[in-house]
């Protein structure tokens, strides 16, 4: 009797993962179909006229915007963020940096964002200009500069509050990103403490969501993975949400980006 | 206003491939918001291709098409430099026309 048991949940295991892999492969067949037709171009699209437009108290444009190559410069700028600025003395992300942009060049204050909600007023203008920006590194390496200390002090932050547990669950980041091959309900959970998971996560954000015709920010998905891990929602920009996005960053240096990416 | 589309179109081989990104809610008026209250329908209907002056496409479109569709077809014969114009309505009466020329 105990023999069968163990058959039947044995033949119950091979059948789910039989099933999984059939659906990851579904799914990458699918992105391969639309790749060529990622409707992030149309949030690039959209972002590119933003980027021109002159808005805010002061009506300018984000042209003048210093992403880290100097300003104005977009091509190449997301694979080397985060980084540090001398001018804001932060490591920032591409999220925290525009809303420094905005803030400056525009006078447009960072709590339209900060205190705003997803998919809607100046977050949702973020979203798009976050499109523009990643599509002019995709294509490129993740190069950060992990030499810079305050970098690496972020680094050693994120890396901790990855492998932090909290929440009524008891998890962290790691419990469901810490391992190869795991998965929840029929979704691929990439192992984000190697570089191959990294890469295939980090190297594929922000992204647009088949699943919610939205288009998705690393804010937003971390967000949605605090939320995930049951704990308490981060403020958008704030300084776990940069070392997080350090962490996974340095953790796919060297990896080419592919962004905007294409979800579920 | 609705939002521009992206458009592109490659000659090869004597045919004209053509892609096309719309953005466009394309709600089916099933669907029930947060509050419990019905979306109202708003698709796109019709959508018309044309090479140069000739429609080379003509189609009716329905709430089963996804947000922001995508539509990629050939059509035999065009030129580099030739142009490309698509035009949607939708079922509220709005409308959108683009153009891009063959690469
Ligand atoms: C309870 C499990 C769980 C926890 C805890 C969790 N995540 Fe996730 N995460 C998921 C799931 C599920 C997905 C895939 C979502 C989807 O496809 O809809 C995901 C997706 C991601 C992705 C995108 C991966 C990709 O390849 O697209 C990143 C990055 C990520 N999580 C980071 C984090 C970070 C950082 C934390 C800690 C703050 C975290 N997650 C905590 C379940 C979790």
């Amino acid at each position: 009797m105990r023999k069968t048991l163990g058959m039947a949940a044995l033949a119950a295991m091979l059948a789910g993962g039989a099933q999984a892999q059939s659906t990851a492969d579904e799914i990458a067949k699918y992105r391969e179909m639309i790749a060529d037709g990622n409707p992030a171009e149309l949030f690039e699209m959209e972002g590119e006229s933003l980027w021109k437009t002159p808005r805010g108290p002061k009506k300018a444009t984000l042209e003048q915007c210093d992403l880290g190559q100097g300003p104005g410069v977009v091509d190449g700028a997301f694979a080397r963020m985060p980084r540090y600025f001398a001018d804001t003395g932060r490591v920032q992300d591409l999220e925290s940096r525009l809303l420094t942009c905005m803030e400056t060049l525009q006078g447009i204050p960072a709590s339209a964002v900060v205190d705003g909600d997803w998919n809607k007023g100046e977050r949702k203008t973020m979203d798009a200009l976050a499109a523009y920006v990643v599509t002019h590194s995709r294509g490129q390496k993740i190069q950060l500069d992990l030499a810079n200390p305050q970098t690496r002090r972020m680094y050693e932050l994120g890396k901790r509050a990855f492998h932090y547990r909290s929440g009524p669950m008891d998890f962290s980041c790691a419990t469901c990103h810490g391992e190869d091959g795991k998965r929840i309900r029929l979704q691929d959970l990439p192992n984000l403490t190697h570089k191959e998971g990294a890469i295939a996560a980090w190297g594929s954000w922000p992204a647009y969501r088949v699943s919610n015709s939205q288009f998705w920010t690393m804010q937003h998905r971390l967000n949605d993975c605090f939320r995930q891990q049951r704990t308490a929602e981060p403020v958008f920009a704030s300084e776990v949400t940069v070392a997080l996005s350090v962490y996974m960053a340095a953790t796919a240096q060297g990896g080419v980006l592919q962004t905007p990416g294409l979800k579920r | 206003m609705a939002n521009p589309m992206r458009i592109r179109a490659a000659v090869k081989d004597g045919f004209t491939e053509v892609r096309v990104l719309m953005s466009h809610v394309m709600e089916t008026g099933q669907r029930k918001d947060s509050s419990g209250a019905l979306v109202p329908a708003h698709f796109i209907t019709e959508l018309t291709a044309k090479h140069n002056d000739k429609v080379v496409l003509s189609a009716q479109f329905g709430p089963s098409v996804s947000t922001n569709p995508y539509l990629s077809f050939k059509f035999e014969g065009g030129a580099k430099g030739d142009k490309i114009v698509v035009s949607w309505v939708d079922n509220k009466g709005d409308s959108r026309s683009d153009e891009a020329q063959i690469a």
